[in-house]
């Protein structure tokens, strides 16, 4: 055995290690064959190591059992994405182990180790390599010990489906469960052991359903707000009726005579607890209280050119050529404006969480996408120390991005802590249409041109608050400059009225929806098929490869647009992933209702470890993206929101459904990309670039509602 | 005003001491133990609280305990009988017709309600009578794939 790289756990070195020793750590792991790994690069490492609480040379483990089961643990989350599955599928295969005895433990801030968060589909790109490696390391590890065991040579070992053989004498053999057992055996997996090449793959790029899916069907799933604690007491929050609202006046007496109430007031902190949350909430009715609004500075229309107007440093995401030039070359110049309002997460769980508090700790359960960061925000809030405070995170909601904040848990935490007595806090949903971190508004102005021939050759960009992610054009352009203005959201001042943030694919959508409506008024401009004139401008061969594998699957033949057939491309890139969708639309130019009667999706994503899994993402992506398209956009005034409830912030229904086909490229031998998000970059132009092909109307603005598109129809009505 | 309301509950009976004003669903979730019926929106808007009364599908988050007296309330805790999943249930399992679960509940009992009422429906009626669900992750398509798939397996029974 190599015993340099394999180490018995009951040797002394290990105590070297700062705060909670790695001997420590895995007292509280238990026996067995344990590999340590690390996620990310130094800086990950780093954060870690400002978070404290554990060994600081691994962010993540596995760990396999006596009972032969293996165990990865992770600070990443389920939302519904599916990770709960991919993850498990790469370990299955490299460990050679059946995937019902895969175990993926989450989100759990006391036995996983540190993360960032669950945002940007990472967790595959990211974490899926080195899991994959850590496996490898583990599967070699049981080979070893094997061979020690059953006196044989690894060459003649044969590991499947959790035992390993000698293939000469297949009855002498040894379970994972028999070699781990009595035994704690830790191994970094520093090296790159030799991983399954895709034509040995038998878990891996194969359809699996999903592993949570009983335990949903059945209501047994527990979510944060279904945890019960004895004594545990349910808490409202009054609530300003705007942002930058002051409280002003407040009588709480008519609550406090409710029976079972109890009144916490800190400052403007004010809550009412009880042990049924309906009855707090009518206790929170009978609050009398009057606030300060302050004098409102924008709305919802007046809001792009207050955000042109306050635009801040101008950050070059990407140039080339001269622009001079690129104006000079070309024989046509087009300069748009397009808009993009606020838009809302709006998952069906809203922000919830539990808090128990005792003596200096505390354990909450939260619905959140970063156990971590909330975890130091709620130590913040109490003043206790960081490793003192446990988050667990239950089944999360859906989060789309909105549930990175953690006001909710911090909420909850300061009223247990206040009480003596386990809090929920769960938000009402005028709470959550209220706090929510929108998707930021936003202006884009493009300057571009073409010369006669339909070459492009002029591309100058400016996105105004959305963030520079998909801003930087991808298409062959002699001459161009993209510029981002103002980061979306995150740190410094902002012009925007309330909070914002990432939402699915965040700035994506916004400039997906400008880029690729502005080359479609160029493509049209040239008299070109929209799909040829990208593909002549186009030098990217992933970009072409995923733009003809969408014209083929969707039978596309070619036309100048407006056609009147209703048929719209547009294409994109996100997380690592090249997206391209053909969509049919119909326009009733009475009422301006758009239907999408049709999307086809086709995707390059490298490797993809769960096909059925991807496919779903990209299902999901297309029909939330029919929401920021047609219509969901937030209406408010200052600081004060009117969309506060699904009556009037439309989310997509069955009945808006279109026929969604899918179509992943088959690239086993390439790196696994990004799946949770790109497929919805496309949809707001896709649709805009059918809409167009339809009636001749261009929409500039987002949602496509019916009185914008009637308002484009009549436009050029009386163009004619 | 407190008062005594009896009902059955996944056919056990219950009793309960209360106000008879307040909604079905902080009753089921509190009170009762139940989590697996869900709050989403409070106003009826999303059906994320769905649950059958004498079954048919009512929103829970806007229906008065008083008005459950006498009546059979199923929740999705009460759907899969000795450990043997419901057909539907087995169909949204079969066709991954759920991401993050949590409208899920709601979406099974409004399609079970939708097959007594119309046991062979067309794709045309399940989309008319689950319009009114909403789901965020996009879960759509197939939630229609697995209540068809679920329909001609029940063949009209449940």
């Amino acid at each position: 055995m190599n015993d340099d790289r394999l180490m018995e756990i009951d040797s002394h070195d290990i105590l070297t290690d700062p705060n909670l020793s790695r001997r420590e750590f895995l007292k509280t792991l238990g026996s067995g064959i344990i590999i340590f790994f690390c996620v990310g690069d130094a800086s990950v490492l780093e954060a870690q190591r400002r978070g404290r609480g554990y060994p600081d040379d691994f962010n993540a483990y596995l760990r396999i059992g006596p009972d032969g089961r293996v165990a990865c643990f992770t600070g990443k989350i389920e939302m519904g994405q599916g990770v709960i599955t991919s993850l498990a599928q790469m370990l299955a295969d490299e460990i050679d182990i059946g995937l019902d005895m895969v175990d993926i433990v989450m989100g759990d801030t006391s036995i996983c180790p540190w993360d960032m968060g669950t945002f940007g589909s990472m967790s595959t790109r990211f974490f899926g390599p080195p899991l994959r490696v850590a496996g490898a390391e583990a599967k070699r590890v049981l080979l070893e010990l094997a061979a020690e065991q059953l006196q044989a040579p690894q060459d003649r070992l044969v590991a499947e489906n959790g035992v390993i053989f000698d293939k000469q004498q297949k009855d002498k053999r040894v379970t994972y469960g028999e070699l781990a057992n009595g035994k704690t055996i830790a191994r970094r997996a520093a090296e790159k052991p030799p991983l399954k090449s895709p034509s040995e793959f038998k878990v891996m790029n194969k359809p699996f359903l999903r592993r949570d899916s009983v335990e949903k069907v059945t209501g047994k799933a527990k979510y944060a707000g279904d945890i019960r604690l004895p004594d545990m007491l349910y808490a409202r929050i009054l609530r300003p009726p705007a942002h930058g609202a002051k409280l002003t006046r407040v009588d709480t007496s008519g609550a406090e005579l409710m029976e079972g109430v109890s009144v916490v007031r800190d400052g403007d902190f004010i809550a009412l607890l009880h042990k049924s949350p309906d009855q707090a909430a009518e206790a929170l009715s009978r609050i009398n209280s009057e606030f300060d609004v302050p004098q409102a500075k924008v709305d919802d229309e007046a809001i792009f050119d207050y955000l042109q107007a306050n635009a801040g440093r101008e950050n070059i995401v990407a140039q080339g050529g001269d622009l001079r030039k690129g104006q000079e070359q070309a024989d046509i110049v087009i300069e748009q404006r397009y808009l993009d309002g606020y838009k809302a997460h709006a998952a069906i769980e809203t922000h919830t969480a539990l808090a128990k508090v005792e003596g200096d700790r505390a354990t909450v359960w939260i619905s959140t996408q970063t156990p971590f960061p909330t975890r130091d925000q709620i130590a913040n809030a109490l003043g206790f120390r960081p490793d003192n405070v446990r988050v667990i995170t239950p089944f999360v909601g859906g989060g789309f991005g909105g549930k990175s904040p953690g006001q909710q848990a911090v909420e909850a935490a300061r009223l247990a802590k206040a009480t003596g007595k386990p809090v929920q806090v769960a938000w009402t949903r005028e709470d959550e249409f209220f706090y929510d971190t929108f998707r930021p508004a936003a202006v884009v102005k493009i300057k571009s041109g073409i010369t006669k021939e339909g070459r492009a050759v002029l591309w100058d960009y400016i996105v105004y608050y959305a963030g520079e992610r998909g801003a930087a054009q991808f298409y062959d352009i002699a001459h161009h400059r993209t510029v981002s203005i103002g980061g979306g959201f995150g740190g410094g001042p902002s012009p925007h009225p309330f909070a914002t943030g990432a939402w699915r694919a965040p700035a994506n959508n916004t400039n997906t929806f400008a880029r690729e409506s502005q080359i479609d008024i160029m493509a049209a401009k040239a008299k070109m098929d929209p799909i040829e004139f990208r593909l002549k401008n186009a030098r990217d061969e992933r970009l072409i490869r995923v733009l003809k594998a969408a014209a083929e699957r969707f039978g596309w033949k070619s036309a100048v647009a407006p056609s009147g057939r209703g048929l719209g491309v547009a294409c994109g890139t996100d997380s690592g992933t090249y997206v391209a969708q053909i969509a049919e639309v119909e326009v009733d130019k009475r009422t301006g209702r758009v239907k999408v009667k049709r999307i086809a999706c086709a995707q390059d994503m490298g490797l993809v470890i769960n096909p059925e899994g991807a496919t779903i993402q990209m299902e999901g992506c297309i029909t939330m993206g029919l929401g920021y398209t047609l219509t969901e956009d937030i209406h408010f005034r200052g600081g004060m929101i009117f969309d506060r409830n699904f009556d009037t912030y439309e989310l997509p229904r069955f009945s808006s459904l279109p026929k969604i086909e899918t179509f992943i490229l088959d690239l086993k031998d390439e790196p696994a990309q990004g799946g949770g998000e790109p497929a919805i970059i496309t949809v707001g132009a896709v649709v805009a670039n059918a809409i167009h092909d339809a009636t001749g109307a261009r929409l500039l603005q987002l949602p496509m509602n019916p009185e914008r598109v009637r308002k484009a129809l009549a436009a050029i009505a009386a163009l004619i | 005003m407190a008062e005594t309301i009896s009902f059955t509950l996944n056919d056990k009976d219950v009793s309960i001491n209360t106000d008879g004003q307040r909604s079905l669903l902080w009753i089921l979730r509190t009170e009762l133990g139940l989590t697996g019926t869900k709050f989403g929106c409070g106003q009826a808007h999303c059906g994320a609280c769905t649950v059958l009364v004498d079954n048919k599908a009512v929103r829970s988050c806007v229906y008065p305990v008083r008005n459950a007296s006498g009546r059979q309330v199923h929740t999705i805790e009460g759907l899969s009988m000795n450990g043997d999943l419901h057909p539907l249930q087995k169909a949204f399992v079969a066709h991954d017709a759920l991401q993050c679960g949590f409208c899920t509940p709601g979406m099974i009992l409004t399609a079970y309600a939708l097959l007594r009422e119309n046991p062979q429906p067309t794709r045309e009626e399940i989309i008319a009578g689950m319009d009114d669900n909403l789901c965020r992750c996009g879960a759509h398509t197939r939630i229609i794939d697995a209540i068809q798939s679920a329909a001609a397996e029940m063949k009209g029974g449940n």
